[in-house]
């Protein structure tokens, strides 16, 4: 790691940590006692142990030359295990989460252990430790080969990456300590908050660096998509996190805004970062490594970029369909409706536009689990978009809101969609990246696309049984115009759905416990040692490039 | 200081998307479907086909 840096680049970075750990101390001390000194002391620790680590490699030889003639993917290599850990983590308390559910016992009478504590750290760890982390290394990968052009320098693809991560520790050991500001997916106090902001505009300038030196004349569609991401969550973060400071001493903060002002923009915030934390990203990664593992470009260029003008212009509209039946304005509900229903539109070209790059390399689909993976990952998008706009719409989401089905959909696209795009990509990625013929073992794969596979489908059955369920024992009615159930005969009623949930997730995340085995035994096993028969690698061109001609 | 009251800022709120909206549709469709587009079009989709070489220098 530091022995990529340039000497300057290395004492730079120590200076970035010693000023990092300055920042903690003086948090730590203005904190006392509170949790906010925790984390000072943290951050020091960490920046601390960031200076031992430069200073250890401190006199190293400098990297030659040479580097300038081959692309950098240290950081790409760091950030796919550092995902893979944050997903058994973060699947792992999803899963205990799903049984507390079940059994509520479960909580052990620990402060740190209970549902509300527990919760946003399975959705911080998946959706910004597992996800963030698979699109940072994916997309530092994805911008070098596009624009044919080396990042710029070493240190600001590490800084991104690492402080990215210090903003994901700080946020799930906040919420154990009992820190947040209570808005989904943006808990992570003031502090965090604007680290997190100095993070991110380090990533948007290293991808503007990169494009600006690329060898390409036309800038490829995935980086498109990555960079909408990253501009667009920049805005969210800074918009939605607003806010004043109790003191500098203190990690509570209050909002600048109130009211139905603060709920609109808490769902702006929170629907766009569905649609570009959990989307644009992911597509992003869909249109790089589905043509290129299927060894066919995409069937039709064209419609890629029409609907990614479409994904973002129509999203930006659409966040009022999570306050659908509140205070807000009947109007602005209509809009979010009507633009989320549009948004099918773009959503299905996508999907579409991936099924049909892989119609004609079926036999590859059915031979190659990576590339099965990226197939089903395009018909989760498919499914969960259309669900999506069909639970936007006001009558619809009468009946499905509060209700688990909000939770199913929730998972056909964050399990079948974002989990499988990225343990796809994942599996392409690696052996490129450590240069090896191919995964270490295609059983494994195998294996892991059934168990994911599997466990998406019983999480979500189980769930939109659960949840249709629900929601019409809350609405139906005796002859007297009483309610014909009470809150606990719902929860009864539940119960086994929940169960079984819990079961489907369990085999989910066995599943990625072991494709993080067969990542680490890929890393591990030395390149020229034979591996087992079965390859894992795009199945040799059997078509002549050239004779399909997709898209016109 | 200008008389802008709530009904012209919620008319105006109400309708100004439509406009950029349109124009913007109108906008991608014309760029996509260009005819000289097509040829940088399909160079960057067979592109990613096989970029492993390395950075061009
Ligand atoms: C092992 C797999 C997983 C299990 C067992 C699991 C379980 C759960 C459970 C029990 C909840 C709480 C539901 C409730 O409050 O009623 C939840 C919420 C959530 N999970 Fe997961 N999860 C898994 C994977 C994932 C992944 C991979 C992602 C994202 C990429 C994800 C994103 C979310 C989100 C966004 C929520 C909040 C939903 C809402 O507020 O409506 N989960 N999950
Ligand atoms: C066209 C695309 C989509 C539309 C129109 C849409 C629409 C909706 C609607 C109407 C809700 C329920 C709001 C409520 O009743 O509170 C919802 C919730 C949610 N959707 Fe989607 N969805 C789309 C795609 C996706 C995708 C692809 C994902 C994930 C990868 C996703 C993740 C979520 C999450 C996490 C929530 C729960 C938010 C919460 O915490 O309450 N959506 N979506």
């Amino acid at each position: 790691m530091v022995a990529g840096l340039t000497k300057g680049e290395r004492q730079f970075a120590i200076v970035i940590s010693v000023v990092l750990a300055l920042c903690g101390l003086f948090l730590a001390g203005a904190g006392h006692q509170r949790p906010l000194g925790v984390h000072g002391l943290l951050i020091a620790f960490l920046g601390i142990a960031t200076v031992f680590v430069v200073l250890s490699g401190y006199i190293a030889p400098e990297p030659s030359e040479e580097r300038l003639s081959s692309y950098y993917d240290d950081p790409s290599k760091a950030g796919i295990i550092i995902a893979m850990i944050w997903a058994i983590f973060a699947m792992f308390i999803g899963d205990w989460v799903a049984w507390l559910l079940a059994y509520p016992e479960m909580t052990f009478d620990a402060a740190w252990a209970s549902f509300g504590r527990l919760r946003p750290v399975h959705t911080t760890g998946v959706i910004f430790g597992f996800g963030g982390n698979a699109l940072i290394a994916t997309s530092f990968h994805v911008m070098q080969r596009t624009c044919r052009a080396r990042m710029p320098d070493q240190l600001s693809p590490w800084f991104v990456l690492l402080g990215y991560n210090l903003f994901c520790i700080l946020a799930v050991s906040g919420y154990f300590i009992g820190v947040t500001q209570s808005k989904e997916y943006a808990e992570p106090e003031w502090y965090a908050d604007i680290w997190l902001v100095i993070v991110w505009v380090t990533y948007f300038v290293l991808y503007l660096r990169t494009l600006a030196r690329r060898q390409e004349p036309h800038i490829y569609v995935a980086n498109w998509y990555y960079l909408a991401f990253i501009l667009v969550v920049a805005v969210l973060h800074i918009v939605n996190n607003l806010a004043v400071p109790v003191s500098l001493g203190h990690a509570k903060s209050y909002s600048a805004f109130s009211g139905v002002q603060d709920a609109m923009t808490q769902w702006w915030y929170g629907h766009n970062a569905v649609a570009f934390f959990l989307t644009a990203g992911f597509l992003g990664m869909l249109y790089y490594y589905l043509p290129k593992r299927a060894e066919r470009p995409i069937f039709s260029y064209r419609l890629s970029i029409i609907s990614f003008w479409g994904i973002t212009f129509l999203y930006m509209w659409a966040g009022s369909h999570h306050l659908h039946y509140t205070a807000l304005p009947h109007w602005v509900q209509t809009l979010g409706m009507t633009f989320s229903v549009m948004l099918l539109v773009p959503s299905w070209a996508s999907a579409g536009n991936a099924l049909l790059t892989l119609n004609g390399a079926w036999h590859r689909v059915r031979d190659d689990a990576t590339l099965r993976f990226m197939m089903v990952a395009a018909v989760f998008y498919g499914i969960s978009t259309f669900e999506g706009s069909f639970l936007a719409i006001r009558p619809v989401n009468s009946l499905s809101h509060y209700t688990d089905w909000t939770v199913g959909h929730v998972h056909a696209g964050a399990l079948g969609w974002v989990a499988f795009i990225t343990f796809g990509s994942i599996y392409a990625v690696v052996p490129i990246l450590w240069k090896r013929e191919r995964m270490y073992s295609a059983r494994l794969v195998e294996v892991h696309f059934w168990l994911a596979l599997a466990g998406t489908l019983i999480y979500v059955f189980a769930m939109w049984n659960s949840g249709i369920i629900q929601g019409l024992m809350w609405r139906t009615y005796t002859e007297s115009g009483t309610l014909a159930y009470s809150f606990i005969d719902s929860l009864v009623a539940m119960h086994p759905y929940y169960v079984a949930r819990a079961i489907g997730g369990l085999l989910f995340l066995i599943g990625a416990a072991i494709g993080f085995y067969n990542i680490w035994m890929t890393v591990r096993t030395a390149r020229e040692e034979p591996l087992e028969p079965v390859a894992d690698r795009p199945i040799a061109s059997d078509t002549p490039a050239g004779a399909v001609q997709p898209g016109e | 200081m200008i008389d802008l009251d709530h009904d012209i800022l919620v008319a105006f709120a109400k309708s100004f998307g439509l406009f950029y909206l349109m124009a913007l549709s109108i906008g991608v469709v014309v760029y996509a479907c260009w005819p000289s587009n097509k040829k940088r079009f399909e160079r960057a989709a067979r592109s990613v086909l096989d970029d492993e070489e390395g950075p061009w220098r």
